[in-house]
C-alpha cells in the first residue's frame, strides 16, 4: 500500500478527504476508548481526593491496584476457581446446547416434547433455583457448575437451533436430489449454516456463564479453600475491606472482557473467509 | 430431428395440491436423448412443478414418469434460479458436492471437478469463495456442479432469469456450446420467449389453471446457433410463432376463467 501511495496517482480532493477521515477513524477507534477510560479513572481519583472520601467508602484507583498486588496470592486463587467454573460451565453449555439443538432439528416431536423444559429453565431466575440446587446437590463444585450451566446453555441452544433450521431451501432440495443421507445433510449443510448463529450464541453464553458462576457462588456462600471471587467479595464486604472488593470486582470485569474478546476472535477466525458479518466492504 | 433414443416418458401426469389446486393436469411429455426442451409459460402454469416431479422432489397424484433404464445415481443435474452455492465452501468444494454425497473423496474425483470447471471456463477459480465471484460466475459454478457427474438429464429452472441481459446472452451462447460438446439432454424452464427460441429444439408451451401443455413449437433452426442467429429473420419468425403460442395459452386460460 505505502509504495503505491508514494507514486503520484490521480487522487482528487474528495478521495483525499476520504483517506484522511479513514485514517482519523482508525486511530480514534483505539485512542478514544483508551482516553475515556483513563479520564474516568482520573476523575474517580480526583473525586475521592477533593471530597476527602475515606478509603473504606470509596478507595482511590491506586489503592485498588495496590490491594490487587498485595492480595494477589488469595485473589489469584479465587480467580482461578471462578474461571474454572465459568469455563467448565461454558464447555458443558456448548456440548449440551449444540447437542440438544441437533436432536431438536432431527426430530420435530423431540423438540415439541422438550423445548418447554428448556424455556422454563431459562425464564426462571437462577438465583431462585440455586438454593434448591445446593440442597439437592452435595458436591459444591457440581452445584456451582449446574447453576452456571442453566444460565449459559439457552442462548447456545436457541441460536444453534435457529441456525440449523436456516438452511437454504434450494440447497436442501439439491441435497435431496443427490440422495444425501440425514447425517450428510447435517454435517455438510446444516452445521456450517448454523456456525455463525452458534458463534453469536457463544459470545452471549460466555458472559452469562461468568454471571452464572458468580451468582451461584453468592448463593452457595460457603467459604474456605476453593472459594471464588464472588465469595471473596462477600467476605471483604463483611470486613469492610472495600479496596479488596474493588480489586476482586476488577478481576471479574477483566475476565468477562477477555472471554468476550476470545469468543469474538474465534468468530472472526472461523467466518472471515465467507460470512457477510466478517466482510469489510469498500465504500 | 433424427430418431433419438427415448430417455424419459411422462404420461397422464396429474398433480393436485390441497385436494383442489390442479398444478398439473394430464401432462404428457417424451424426452429423447439429446433434446433441448424449454418449458415456456406464465407463472402458475406448473412448469416448476413438472421439474420437481422429474427431479423426484415430489410425487405425482396420478400418472406415470418412466425413465428408460431407471433413474440411477448421478443421472440428474440441477440448476436453480439462484446459484445455490454453499458460501462456506470454495468453488471446487461446491462442485465436489454431488460426488461427495455419494461418498467419493476429493482426490478420487479431482479430475471430474477440473473438467467441469474447465467446461464453464472457471478452471482458475477453484480455490475462490462464492462471494468473490460475480453473479454470472456463480451461475457457471452452479452449472459445473450440475455437469460434474455427467448426468443423463440436466434440469434448469429459470437459471438466468436473475442475470443482466449481457451476461444472460453470454451464458446462453456458452450453454449451447456445452450442449454441442457434451450432447447432453436439457429441460429448461423459462418465461422468456426469446431465450426459449434461441436455446431449444422443442418448446413446450404451458397454460395455467390447471397447469397443462397447450402447444408444442418445434424450433427447426440448425445448431450451432450464434449471435448471428439472434439477429436473423428466422429467429424473429420463430419468436413470433412461440409468442403466438404463448398468447394462445394465456387466452385459453382467460376463456376458462370467464366461462
Amino acid at each position: 500500500m505505502s509504495v503505491s501511495d508514494m507514486q503520484p496517482p490521480v487522487v482528487d480532493l474528495e478521495e483525499q478527504q476520504f483517506a484522511r477521515a479513514k485514517r482519523r477513524e482508525s486511530i480514534a477507534k483505539w485512542a478514544l476508548p483508551a482516553i475515556m477510560l483513563a479520564l474516568a479513572i482520573y476523575s474517580w481519583d480526583r473525586i475521592v481526593v477533593w471530597n476527602d472520601i475515606p478509603h473504606y467508602i470509596l478507595p482511590r484507583p491506586g489503592l485498588v491496584m495496590q490491594t490487587l498486588t498485595a492480595d494477589w496470592a488469595m485473589l489469584s486463587d479465587a480467580l482461578w476457581v471462578t474461571l474454572k467454573i465459568t469455563l467448565m460451565a461454558l464447555g458443558v453449555a456448548v456440548v449440551g446446547g449444540v447437542g440438544l439443538a441437533v436432536l431438536f432439528t432431527q426430530s420435530r416431536y423431540f423438540e415439541m416434547a422438550f423445548y418447554p423444559f428448556a424455556v422454563i429453565l431459562q425464564v426462571t431466575p437462577v438465583v431462585a433455583i440455586a438454593p434448591l440446587i445446593f440442597i439437592y446437590v452435595d458436591n459444591r463444585l457440581a452445584g456451582l457448575l449446574l447453576c452456571a450451566w442453566i444460565v449459559a446453555f439457552f442462548p447456545i441452544l436457541s441460536n444453534t437451533t435457529l441456525g440449523l433450521n436456516s438452511t437454504d431451501h434450494n440447497l436442501r432440495d439439491l441435497y435431496k436430489i443427490y440422495g444425501a443421507t440425514r447425517w450428510q445433510r447435517l454435517r455438510y449443510l446444516q452445521l456450517p449454516t448454523a456456525l455463525p448463529y452458534f458463534l453469536g450464541g457463544l459470545r452471549i453464553a460466555g458472559g452469562l456463564s461468568l454471571i452464572g458462576a458468580v451468582v451461584a457462588e453468592y448463593v452457595a456462600g460457603t467459604g474456605g479453600i476453593g472459594s471464588g471471587l464472588a465469595f471473596r467479595i462477600l467476605e471483604a464486604g463483611y470486613r469492610l475491606n472495600i479496596p479488596r472488593m474493588f480489586a476482586a470486582l476488577l478481576l471479574i470485569a477483566v475476565t468477562g472482557v477477555v472471554i468476550f474478546t476470545l469468543a469474538s476472535l474465534l468468530s472472526h477466525a472461523l467466518l472471515h473467509k465467507w460470512h457477510e458479518s466478517a466482510i469489510k466492504r469498500e465504500n | 430431428m433424427g430418431q433419438r433414443d427415448e430417455l424419459l416418458q411422462m404420461s397422464n401426469v396429474d398433480k393436485v395440491f390441497n385436494g383442489s389446486v390442479e398444478a398439473l393436469k394430464d401432462l404428457n411429455l417424451t424426452v429423447n436423448q439429446g433434446d433441448f426442451i424449454s418449458l415456456l409459460g406464465p407463472s402458475g402454469c406448473g412448469k416448476s412443478t413438472a421439474l420437481r416431479l422429474i427431479a423426484g422432489l415430489m410425487r405425482q397424484t396420478s400418472g406415470q414418469i418412466i425413465w428408460n433404464g431407471g433413474l440411477n445415481e448421478g443421472d440428474l443435474g440441477v440448476v436453480f434460479q439462484e446459484p445455490t452455492l454453499m458460501p462456506w465452501a470454495t468453488v471446487e468444494q461446491n462442485v465436489w458436492l454431488p460426488h461427495r454425497l455419494r461418498g467419493k473423496s476429493m482426490d478420487d474425483v479431482r479430475g471430474d471437478i477440473m473438467w467441469a470447471l474447465k467446461m464453464v471456463g472457471l478452471e482458475n477459480f477453484q480455490k475462490s469463495y462464492p462471494r468473490e465471484l460475480s453473479g454470472g460466475m456463480k451461475m457457471r459454478v452452479s452449472i459445473a456442479r450440475a455437469l460434474v457427474t455427467q448426468p443423463r438429464l440436466i434440469l434448469m429452472d429459470e437459471p438466468f432469469a436473475a442475470l443482466d441481459e449481457i451476461t444472460r446472452h453470454k451464458l446462453n451462447n456458452d450453454l449451447l456450446m456445452l450442449r454441442d460438446k457434451l450432447k447432453c439432454t436439457v429441460i429448461f424452464v423459462t418465461h422468456s420467449v426469446f431465450e426459449s427460441v434461441f436455446l431449444s429444439d422443442r418448446i413446450v408451451v404451458m397454460a395455467a389453471r390447471p397447469g397443462r401443455v397447450s402447444a408444442e413449437v418445434t424450433v427447426d433452426a440448425p445448431y450451432p446457433r450464434t449471435e448471428e442467429f439472434r439477429t436473423s429473420a428466422d429467429y424473429a419468425d420463430l419468436c413470433r410463432k412461440a409468442s403466438d403460442a404463448l398468447h394462445g395459452a394465456m387466452n385459453q386460460h382467460g376463456e376458462r376463467a370467464s366461462a
